[in-house]
């Protein structure tokens, strides 16, 4: 074990601006990466249903 | 699929022994396939960052020299070689597409571009944040730092371009040639440490010589990488096939989908 204490642990030896803002800016970005692309995958599944609908009903006016 | 395409399956009979592999060149035959593949990846890459972090932070011990901003490596080496193997993929993903005309390979480099741009983005903001406390600088105009931010700026640049262009068919080309042109970059990032003098330093881990590092430190090292390979992996597929969708959303396939998930 490297650390006595938790305050140990996030002073990283006095480097912990730069260790932690290395490993949170990551974090950050893949959390949002999944979020973007996880919303792009449902945004599209959801525009085609729409689309369907609406060529349901168009086809209904029709007869 | 294309001429060309169908030729040579036509060549590569599935009663050889072996997977026809153009069976999953069509986007109808992928879509289900890598949704099937996604947590496949998904799910180890969070094990294995979790298992990476911990070796990290509890089981690597602090460096004689650097003191604890050393632990930045096993961030910035993963994303550094995912910037450059998603590159190389996204350049092999363009041939494909220029020789066989397959418009999967197209949508695969398309859904590999942002996730390459970010680990791009992520090594040098984790190389600045390193270089600052180890070298005194944020940033420095060396050869292995300048190729990096041309890597960024050719994934950006891809990006760009295929966003502007509406005819998805020529954005496609034009994207792949330009794909193809910046991928000399990757071996100059590569190499860059052994053809000029950097500040940089040199290849921790290389095939042909033993690791310059604590056995315990590339471990961690290594098994942050394939995290973030199994992420991107994952990533990835989402994107293609979200992307599959708004690219193919008027042919049968597609129809058949949204209905059967009604």
């Amino acid at each position: 074990m490297n650390w006595a204490s938790a305050g140990e642990f996030w002073a990283m030896g006095g480097k912990g601006l730069y260790v932690w803002g290395s490993f949170a800016v990551t974090l950050a970005c893949v959390l949002a990466e999944i979020a973007l692309v996880r919303g792009r995958f449902a945004g599209v599944r959801k525009r085609l249903a729409r689309m369907r609908v609406a060529a349901d009903r168009g086809a209904n006016d029709e007869t | 699929m294309t001429a060309p395409a169908k030729a040579l399956a036509e060549k590569l009979p599935e009663s050889r022994g072996g997977i026809n592999w153009f069976k999953y060149a069509s986007p109808q035959t992928f879509y289900p396939l890598a949704g099937k593949l996604i947590p496949l990846f998904g799910w180890p890459a969070l094990a294995l960052a979790l298992v990476g972090l911990y070796l990290s932070f509890f089981v690597a011990p602090t460096d004689a020299t650097q003191g604890e901003s050393y632990r930045i490596i096993f961030i910035h080496v993963p994303a550094a070689w995912m910037s450059m193997i998603i590159y190389l993929a996204m350049a092999f993903w363009c041939a494909v597409g220029l020789i066989f005309n397959t418009r999967l390979s197209f949508m695969m480099s398309q859904a590999l571009a942002p996730t390459g741009a970010m680990w791009t983005f992520i090594a040098l903001w984790t190389g600045a944040l390193w270089g600052k406390p180890t070298w005194g600088a944020w940033w420095v105009w060396d050869a292995r730092l300048t190729s990096e931010l041309i890597l960024l700026f050719l994934y950006l640049g891809y990006m760009a371009l295929v966003a502007a262009i509406d005819d998805p068919r020529r954005a496609d080309r034009a994207g792949a040639v330009v794909a193809l042109v910046g991928a000399i970059n990757v071996p100059i990032i590569y190499f860059s440490v052994k053809w000029w003098n950097t500040l940089h330093q040199g290849a921790s881990v290389s095939v042909t010589s033993a690791p310059k590092m604590a056995s315990i430190m590339l471990a961690g090292m290594l098994v942050m990488a394939l995290a973030a390979w199994a992420y991107s992996v994952a990533v990835v597929l989402v994107r293609v096939r979200a992307l599959m969708l708004e690219r193919e959303r008027n042919t049968d396939w597609v129809a058949q989908l949204v209905e059967s998930s009604r």
